[in-house]
Parts: C-alpha cells; structure tokens; sequence
C-alpha cells in the first residue's frame, strides 16, 4: 500500500477522503443532533439533481449541485417553519421531485450517461486536484465558522426553541447550518456520488453521537470517523478489488455498529440511577 | 402606577378559526406580578407567546417596552424577556450539559463576539447555586428529571436578566417542596430586583406570595381582571 502512494491519483484519494470525510462528519453533526437525517437525504439527492443539471446545460456539475443544495435547504427550512405541512412531509415531497428531476435528467441526457454514472456512484480514485482543493477551501471556512460562531451552533443544534426564546437569531443559525450542509454535498459529490454521500454524512456522526455528550468532542470525532470511513474503504476497496465509494459506505456503517456496541448511552442505568438534588436550604 | 411595560390592544389569534385570543386587552405594569387562570384551551399560553413573539397576531397590537415583538424588533424584545415553556422532555443522548443550557440565557444578550466574561460565570454560578443545579451542572440535560429539568429552564431565562419573566405552569406536576421553592426564588426576585413576572397556572389551592393580579381567561377571553383574594394570597405585597 506504501508503495502504491507514490501514484498521484492514489495520492488524490486519499486527500479527497481525508477532506471530504472531515466534512461531510461535521456536517452530519447537526444533522443527527437536530434529529433531521432526512433532510440530509433530500439535500444530497437535490445537488445530485443539480450536478446532472449542470451536465446537461455544459456547465460545472459542482456549481450546480451547490446551486441545487442551497435551493433546497432555502426551501426546506421555511417550508417546515410555516407549519403548513410537517416537516417529514415538505422533506419528503421536495425529496420526491429531486429524485424525479435527477432521473428526468438522466433519461433525456444525451450521451453524457457515463458521466452522470460517476456522479451516481461518485469516483473518488479519479478526483481532480482541484476538486480537493475546493473540499479543503470549504472545510477551513467551515471550521472557521464553527470557531466564530460554536456556542450559538451548539445550542441551536440542540434546542432551537430554546435558543430563540434566549434571543439568539435561531432561524439564521438554523439555515446557515442547512447552507453548510447543502455545500457540503455539493462538494463531496464527485468524489462519493449522489447516492452514497448522504450515508458519509450521517454514518460517522450517528457513530460519534453514539460516543460523547461534549459537543466539541461530537464533532472532533465525526470528523475522524469520517476520515477513516474513507481511508478503510479506499484501503479494503484495493485488498478486495471492490467499488471504493460502496466500501467506504459500508466502512462508515461498520464504525457505527462498533460505536453503539461501545455506547455509554445505551446503558441506561448509567443515567437513570442518577443522585436526587434538591434545594439548598 | 408605574410605567406600563407590556400593553396588547384587541390582540386576536387563531388556530384554524378557533380563536384562540379574542380581541385580548391587557396592560402589565413594571413590577408587577400576574397570575393567570383559567381552563385548558383558554388562551393562557398563547397570550404569552404572543407577547415573546413566539405566536403572531391576525389582529390588535402588542408592544412590549414600547416594541413590537416581530420583524427586526424581535430579537430585542425576546432578550429583555425571560420564557419558560410548559414542561418538556429533552432527548436523553442530547449532547449538552446543565451549564450549557443555563449559559444558553446569555448568549442571546452577548451576541456572538463578546466572550463570557468572569462577573457573568459568577453570575451564572450564583443562578445555580439558587435554583440547587450547582451539583448537576456538568450532568447532559436529558438525564434528569422534570422538576430538575424545569429549573434548568427557569435558570436559564433568570441568566438572561430578563426585565419580564413569562412563566408557563413552572410548578405543574412538581412536589410540593420543589413547588414552593421555585415560587419562593421568584417572589424574591420579584420584591428584590422589581422582576415583572406573568404566570400561568392550574393550581387552584394556592397562588404565588408575590401576586398582585389574578386574570381568568375563558375562551381566549379576559373574564376577570382583579386583585387576588386575602385567604388565597398570603404574604403577597400590599
């Protein structure tokens, strides 16, 4: 294996999985915190739309996956917020109509199926350099968002009532975590494909969430678990001769049923034989 | 009379054309402490929500300070105002602490480049130790009870210095000792710090020491408006 690294486009992968999977974990955090996974899945299907959209019109699929991405979660907060529908509901309807515009597309694409294949399925072992440059640009701002802005975050994720009710400006916060995610699908797509990338975004921080109550150790571990859901997959996919992006799938899945085999949070006990408190008197 | 702070004219709300606030008036006072009663469905919540802002008007006003609490007013009206919701579960494997809940009240006024500063942890602490969280305060929010859990949202909107406090039932389905300590630390600060506070209650034994007006609501009706009776609100001011 080594020795196989002195290969750029290997060099490449491992890059890219390094990015990607750091960013798709944070990301994956405020989704699983704020219980919202679905709508993970429908924001990785819209910028697998826009991808395909931005195929068949002849410009960049990334810009138009971000351009679906954002589209979507601009739509998706407010369409739940109104009350008008549940949130399942909206999520799902929208859900449905990426999925109808990305096969539409697929159907009437002429000759350009082998490229919207690989955005399918995503091909990590042929990302460009500059597709890694851009998965390294948008982690950094979204570290450096995290850093400006983390206990707002923090406390939106967890409770957004309660943030609002503090006073703090939690729709804001609410849609900016929807933009982050959104762009982050966006970006990650090349390189994991449509399909697969919402299970890199929600796998390691489902896992991480299985591990820690610290907010900041949640997305510390996300983050690992996502680097190393894609290295174990990059590895495995070479020892089995196997589709990189399936196993780096399965690789996520498999470190989350070692984190809830390990999980402090499903011993209850630990919890519910907690010390009563009372007043001071 | 002192100023008054909160002041709705005709406010009207409706769920579905149920009305749920039917053409309400009502002026709080600064300092003052309100109780308000009635059965369920009668519009009790949803006046304070609608003072947070939490429930928009179809019709009438709302000025809380003399600002309406929506559009770019909003924030400001929701951090000079404390809110404590009726009584909810939070996720046991939710990942953030008593402290972190409680810190969540400062936040809103701190923004987000000012750092918590060392007169607001003490402060923070001093809210703790009075609400009895100072032991549990590294514990995750989910793993405690409802009554420890209703502090922690009591200390959380009392971290806020709020000028206002709305509380929705914060003693339903508690002891009666824990029942009569929380009323007891926010009777303090209403007669110490001048806290304006408005109550929701179903409790029809006993009303909070510091209670100055009871309102009953029928119907998303004010039906009476008065003072509370001598035998029902021992201790309360003059």
């Amino acid at each position: 294996m080594v020795s196989l690294m002195q290969y750029e486009y290997l060099q490449n992968a491992v890059m890219a999985g390094f990015f990607g999977g750091a960013l798709c974990g944070v990301v994956g955090v405020f989704l699983v915190t704020m219980q919202a996974s679905f709508l993970g899945i429908c924001i990785a299907h819209a910028a697998f739309a826009g991808a395909l959209f931005g195929l068949l019109l002849d410009f960049n699929p990334m810009a138009g996956a971000i351009l679906f991405s954002l589209g979507a979660a601009a739509v998706i907060g407010p369409l739940s917020d109104r009350g008008a529908f549940s949130p399942d509901t909206s999520i799902g309807i929208l859900f449905s109509v990426m999925l109808g515009i990305a096969f539409l597309i697929m159907g009437i694409m002429p000759g350009g199926r082998p490229e919207a294949l690989s955005l399918f399925w995503g091909a990590i072992l042929t990302v460009s350099r500059q597709d890694i440059f851009v998965l390294a640009g948008i982690l950094a701002l979204l570290v450096l968002l995290l850093l400006l802005f983390f206990r707002q975050i923090h406390v939106v994720a967890c409770h957004r009532a309660i943030a609002a009710a503090a006073g703090i400006p939690a729709s804001l916060y609410f849609y900016g975590m929807l933009s982050a995610t959104g762009v982050a699908i966006a970006v990650s797509l090349p390189s994991i494909g449509g399909l697969l990338v919402y299970s890199l975004v929600i796998n390691p921080a489902a896992a991480a969430y299985q591990l820690t109550y610290n907010f900041k150790l949640l997305l510390l571990l996300a983050a690992g678990f996502g680097v190393a859901s894609c290295w174990l997959g990059l590895f495995l996919s070479f020892v089995f001769n196997a589709p990189a992006g399936a196993v780096i799938i399965l690789s996520s899945a498999l470190l989350f049923m070692i984190a809830c085999l390990l999980s402090p949070k499903r011993k209850p006990s630990l919890w519910r034989n907690r010390s009563k408190t009372t007043f001071p008197q | 009379m002192t100023d008054v702070i909160i002041n709705l004219q005709d406010a009207y709300v409706s769920y579905n054309g149920s009305a749920a606030l039917d053409g309400v008036s009502l002026q709080v006072h600064a300092g003052e402490s309100i109780v308000l009663r009635g059965p369920n469905g009668a519009g009790k919540t949803t006046l304070l929500t609608a003072i947070h802002g939490l429930t928009p008007l179809l019709a009438g006003s709302i000025r809380a300070f003399g600002l309406a609490p929506a559009g770019r007013t909003l924030l400001e009206v929701r951090r000079r105002i404390g809110y404590v919701a009726q009584a909810q579960g939070f996720d046991p494997r939710m990942p953030i602490t008593v402290r972190e809940s409680v810190m969540t009240g400062v936040y809103g006024r701190l923004g987000w480049r000012r750092r918590v500063s060392l007169p607001v942890q003490a402060a923070v602490n001093a809210t703790l130790d009075r609400l009895g969280l100072q032991a549990l305060d590294s514990r995750p929010l989910g793993h405690l009870s409802g009554g420890e859990q209703r502090r922690v949202m009591i200390a959380r909107a009392l971290v806020q210095e709020p000028e206002v406090l709305l509380l929705d039932e914060p003693t339903a389905s508690l002891d009666d000792h824990t029942r009569a300590d929380i009323c007891s630390v926010i009777d303090e600060l209403n007669r110490e710090r001048g806290l304006t506070v408005l109550w929701v209650t179903h409790d029809l034994d006993s009303l909070p020491a510091s209670c100055m007006r009871v309102i009953r609501m029928q119907r998303g009706r004010i039906t009476t408006d008065a003072a509370p009776d001598g035998e029902a609100a021992s201790g309360r001011r003059p």
